[in-house]
Order: structure tokens, then sequence, then C-alpha cells
């Protein structure tokens, strides 16, 4: 098909913009690597942006010797794998029963769950409810009031409806309970659904840090992205949780900043490749309605 | 006659209900431990908001210690800086409204003219990357990039203009903080709109292309009314979480400098209720703001349900 000299403009500025566009949402991640990597001097003097300058990897060395930074990224380990484990066993719990359109009561269960998508008791209620319960300062207080994502329970729900019938009616003839269908017929298939929300959720709870923010004043149990945010904001007075007077006086250097950062989300660089595919396949599948 | 048949019929169901309860009861009690847990967990902070009304002491009683009416509300009413939490908290709401809405369609518009599919699926990719990062982690790349001798600014200075010491400046919160949203979005929000362009019947085109319609003209004509149904959809939402900014990003790219535009209803109830102690207060403030977004939500959702046949429930 021929094409007009319009279109044809339009082609390379599209190409242009679109290259323009990866640039600027890749760069700041460059940019920190760049840095990480880049000698003290160099980067005070507004040299560096995507190549190191002075080469160094005595940062990296310090950083990874420090014994508070790996006490936080176990904690962060820890609390990502507990916290997926709860999240996922209760987002299947709710998740089957409600696929079962024979279910009495099933629109109203339904309602109950999504309501609080839209309407949730707010931070200090939430606070007081967590520290009353006696959570402050364990693991509890991050991986059990935020266990349940009522939108990915959703997406779950509706992978379940869509597996045929028949072959559930065929395991009742042949004796199976409900458990039993459950366990040897369900969940063997859906093995890539839940393959999408455990990664789902362990993304989540890999980048969670306000409730060990709020919640944590035992610095041994930071998650590393508390490590990290007090870092970064380290020259401020916060609540006196979360951060503690001592390092309000240190000035951090960028350099080291950026060694964190990066330390931080290289597991999530590890896995992207996984993950965006199952990502867009988890948000196309939710936006299904069952 | 009529009462007795009525009597009857609600017999009748209750047994029915039984039967079924006791046919389905591994279902049900699969069920019961999460309903347990959102009782506890989501609707007890939604009673808990009874603190907004009744004088509440750190270490008491966790309802309260005594009535005090809409002693709490009067006092926002009268504080100063809720009336300026509570414009920045809209304005900024407005920006991500009418700026990171539309963005992804035309992102996804533009990608969906090119012909290379290797260098579409390559831009994709990139610009999901945000998506994933710790909203920790995006301050930090914020604070680097925008830092005085960062690469920002060093452009600047390259270019003979001053150096701006960008995260002091209250005037220039709203731009950095909705770039940055748009920066974490872009790519992520597109997904579904690419989903919607990829239903589009191929005939169409084909319709157009014999009518002499150019690329532009089908796009007006084909492509756009072709996604408006997901457009409508995503809107409708957005419009419910209007008021869901991103708290914790505000939380940790303000500062007491930029708190003029910085400072939201969120992080003002932050500050006021868990760094300050006053509890009742902040809840009071808090609870205000949910119910805006309640009503906001189901607003949307009645639009949604007049203009769209669909609703969220």
């Amino acid at each position: 098909m021929k094409q007009s000299w319009q279109y044809k403009i339009f082609r390379v500025f599209n190409i242009t913009v679109l290259m323009f566009i990866v640039f600027v949402t890749l760069f700041p991640f460059f940019n920190i690597v760049a840095q990480s990597f880049s000698s003290e001097a160099y980067i005070n003097s507004g040299q560096v942006s995507l190549w190191p300058k002075g080469f160094n990897v005595e940062t990296y060395k310090q950083i990874m010797s420090d014994t508070m930074f790996w006490i936080n990224y176990k904690n962060t380990v820890v609390y990502t794998v507990v916290g997926t484990i709860i999240s996922l066993i209760l987002s299947t719990m709710i998740a089957y029963p409600l696929s079962k359109t024979r279910l009495k009561g099933r629109r109203f269960l339904t309602l109950f769950f999504v309501f609080t998508m839209f309407f949730n008791g707010g931070l200090i209620p939430n606070y007081v409810l967590v520290t009353s319960l006696g959570f402050g300062n364990s693991i509890w207080a991050i991986v059990i009031p935020n266990a349940i994502s009522v939108f990915n329970m959703l997406i779950m729900r509706t992978f379940f409806q869509n597996i045929p019938d028949e072959l559930e009616e065929a395991a009742i003839m042949d004796g199976s309970s409900t458990f039993g269908i459950l366990f040897k017929i369900v969940l063997p298939l859906s093995k890539p659904i839940l393959a999408t929300m455990m990664l789902f959720y362990a993304v989540t709870h890999w980048n969670s840090w306000f409730p060990a923010f709020i919640f944590f004043s035992d610095k041994e149990l930071f998650p590393v992205s508390i490590y990290l945010r007090n870092m970064i904001k380290g020259a401020e007075a916060t609540v006196g949780t979360g951060a503690t007077a001592a390092d309000n006086m240190v000035q951090i250097s960028a350099n080291i900043k950026s060694v964190t950062m990066v330390l931080t989300v290289l597991p999530i660089l590890m896995v992207y490749p996984y993950i965006q595919k199952y990502f867009v396949s988890g948000v196309m599948l939710g936006s299904v309605k069952g | 006659m009529e009462a007795t048949k009525k009597v009857k019929e609600s017999i009748i169901s209750k047994s029915h209900l039984w039967t079924s309860i006791k046919k389905d009861w591994q279902l049900y009690s699969l069920i019961l431990l999460p309903v347990i847990y959102l009782i506890i967990f989501k609707y007890g902070p939604m009673f808990g908001n009874i603190i907004a009304f009744r004088r509440f002491v750190p270490g008491g009683s966790i309802i309260g210690e005594e009535w005090v009416g809409l002693q709490y509300f009067n006092m926002f009413l009268n504080d100063p800086t809720f009336y300026n939490v509570f414009a920045n908290t809209f304005i900024l709401a407005f920006l991500l409204l009418v700026i990171t809405f539309p963005a992804p369609i035309i992102f996804a518009l533009l990608l969906n003219e090119l012909k290379s599919q290797l260098f579409k699926r390559f831009v994709q990719t990139a610009s999901y990357l945000p998506h994933f990062f710790s909203v920790v982690v995006v301050a930090g790349m914020v604070f680097e990039v925008l830092a005085l001798n960062g690469p920002v600014n060093s452009l600047l200075a390259s270019w003979g203009f001053e150096k701006i010491s960008f995260m002091q400046l209250p005037e220039w919160f709203r731009t950095i903080f909705v770039s940055v949203d748009l920066w974490q979005t872009l790519g992520w929000g597109a997904i579904l709109y690419l989903a919607a362009l990829t239903g589009i019947n191929e005939e169409l085109y084909e319709a157009a292309r014999i009518d002499g319609a150019n690329r532009w003209k089908q796009t007006i004509h084909i492509t756009i009314p072709g996604i408006l149904p997901t457009i409508i959809v995503l809107l409708i939402l957005n419009i419910g979480n209007f008021l869901q900014i991103g708290f914790e990003k505000v939380l940790l790219l303000y500062n007491p400098l930029t708190y003029e535009t910085a400072d939201v209803i969120a992080t003002y109830v932050y500050r006021v209720g868990l760094e300050s102690g006053s509890f009742s207060y902040g809840t009071a403030i808090g609870l205000f703001e949910s119910i805006i977004g309640l009503i906001l939500v189901l607003g949307a959702n009645y639009l949604s349900r007049r203009i769209t046949d669909n609703s969220l429930w």
C-alpha cells in the first residue's frame, strides 16, 4: 500500500518520540547504576550521567560487608516469603468458594470483600488495632493486615470459574470431597494463575516499606526498604519509629545511596523478564469480569 | 391464605438454605477463616473510627475514653492547615486525572502505529520497568536525578541556566510529583488499551482503506471508537479513586520546606496522628476523607451502570 508523505513524516516522528520515552524511562535507573560505580568526586562535580567515572567498586564491598544491611536484606526475604505464602493461601480460600455460582450467599460475600477495596478504616484506626493486638515490632504487623488484595482475589476467582465443571463433576462421581477436588484437580490446573499471584504478592511484599516504618522501632527488624529510606531521608527527623536519632546526623553520599538502591532492586530486575510476562496476562485476566 | 403461603415459602427457603449449607459445608468452612480475618482487620478499623467522636488516649481503651461528639470535626474546620492540605489534595488529584489518565491512551495509540513488532515489544518492556520499583527506590532516584549536582542540573548549567534545588522549592513539587507518577504509570497503564486495540476488527480498517480514508481518519473513526468502552470504564474507576494520589510517595518526596504545596490530607493525618499523637483528631480528618472517597466511588459506580451497563458490584 502506498503511504502519503504526511504519514511517512508521522512515522519518523513517532519512532523519535517513543525512543525519547524509552530513554527518559530508563535514564534514572542507568544513572544510579553509573553513580554506584563512580567515585564521589565525579558525582559531586556533576559529571556522572549514564557512564561511571572514576570506576570504583569499593562502596559495593563496603555496603556488602555492613552487617546491618545483610540483617535487613535477610528480613526482607523472610517477610516476602512468609507474606506471600499467607496471602496466597488466604486468597485461594476466598476465591475458590466464590467461584462456585451455586454457593448460597455468594453475592453478599463478594460484596463483603469488594467493599473493603473502596472503604477502609484509615491510617490511625489501623495503627491502633495492630498495636493493640501486640503486633508492633513483629513480622505479623506487616504480613497480616495487608495479606489480601481483593483485586488479586477477583482475578483468581475468574480463573477458577473458567475451569470446566465437567472435570469436577467427574470427580464427584468418583466420590471426591470438595477439598479433594480443590487439591487434586483445581489447584494443579491453576498453576499459571498461582504463579502469577505469587509474583504479584511477592513484588508487593518486597517493595513494602510503610507498615515497617510505622510499626518497627527495632533496627534489627527493618526490611531493606527502611534501611534505604533512612539513607535517603537521613538528614530529617522522623517519628521516632522507623529512624533513629543517630543516623540523622550523617549526610550520606550519593554513591552509597546508589549502591543500596541497585542492590535493593536487583532481585526485581532478575525476575523482571518473567514477571512482566505474567503481570501482563494477570492484568488482562483481571479486566475480564466474572 | 397469603400469609400462610408466605410462611410456608420462607420455611421452604430456610430449609433450602440449610440443605445447601449442609451440602457445601466444606466450601463455607474454607471461606470462614478469611471472613473472620476481614471482620477483624478491615471492618474492625472501620468501627475503630469511633475514636473520631471519642477522646482517645494512647495506651487507653481502643475505643476511646469518653464521648466528645463533633469536637474534633469542629477542630479541623477551624484549622487553617486543614484547608491547605484539602486544596493540595484536590489540585494534585485533578492534575493526575487530566495528565496521567490520558497519557497511556496516547502512548498506546503511538505504539499501535509501529510496524516492527520487535521494536514495539522493546518499548513496552522498557516502559513497564518503573512500575516494579519500590516507591522508596523511586524516591531515591528522584532525589539523585534532581540533586544539585545531578544530571538535570548539570544539563541546565551547560545550557547556561541557574541550578535549581528542585526538592526544596514548593513551586516545583507538583510538577515533580505528576512527572514521577507519569513516569511510573505510562507503560503499565497502556496495557489494557493495547489489549483493546488488538481486539478491533481488521476488516473495518480494510473497508476504510477502500473508501480512501487515511491513517488519521482511520484513527479518529475506527481506532478511538474501538477503545472507547475501555477508556470509559477506566475513567470511571479513576474518578472513584480520585483522592488516592499515592500518599507514600508524597511522604517520601516532601519536606517541611515544600509543605505549602506538597502536604496532602493523608500526610497531614499521619503527622497529626502518629507523629504528634493526636489520634482522635487525625482519625476525624481521615474519616472525612474516606467518606468523600466513598461518595466518589458510589457516584462513579452509579455513572458506570447508567453509561456502560457495567458496575463494580
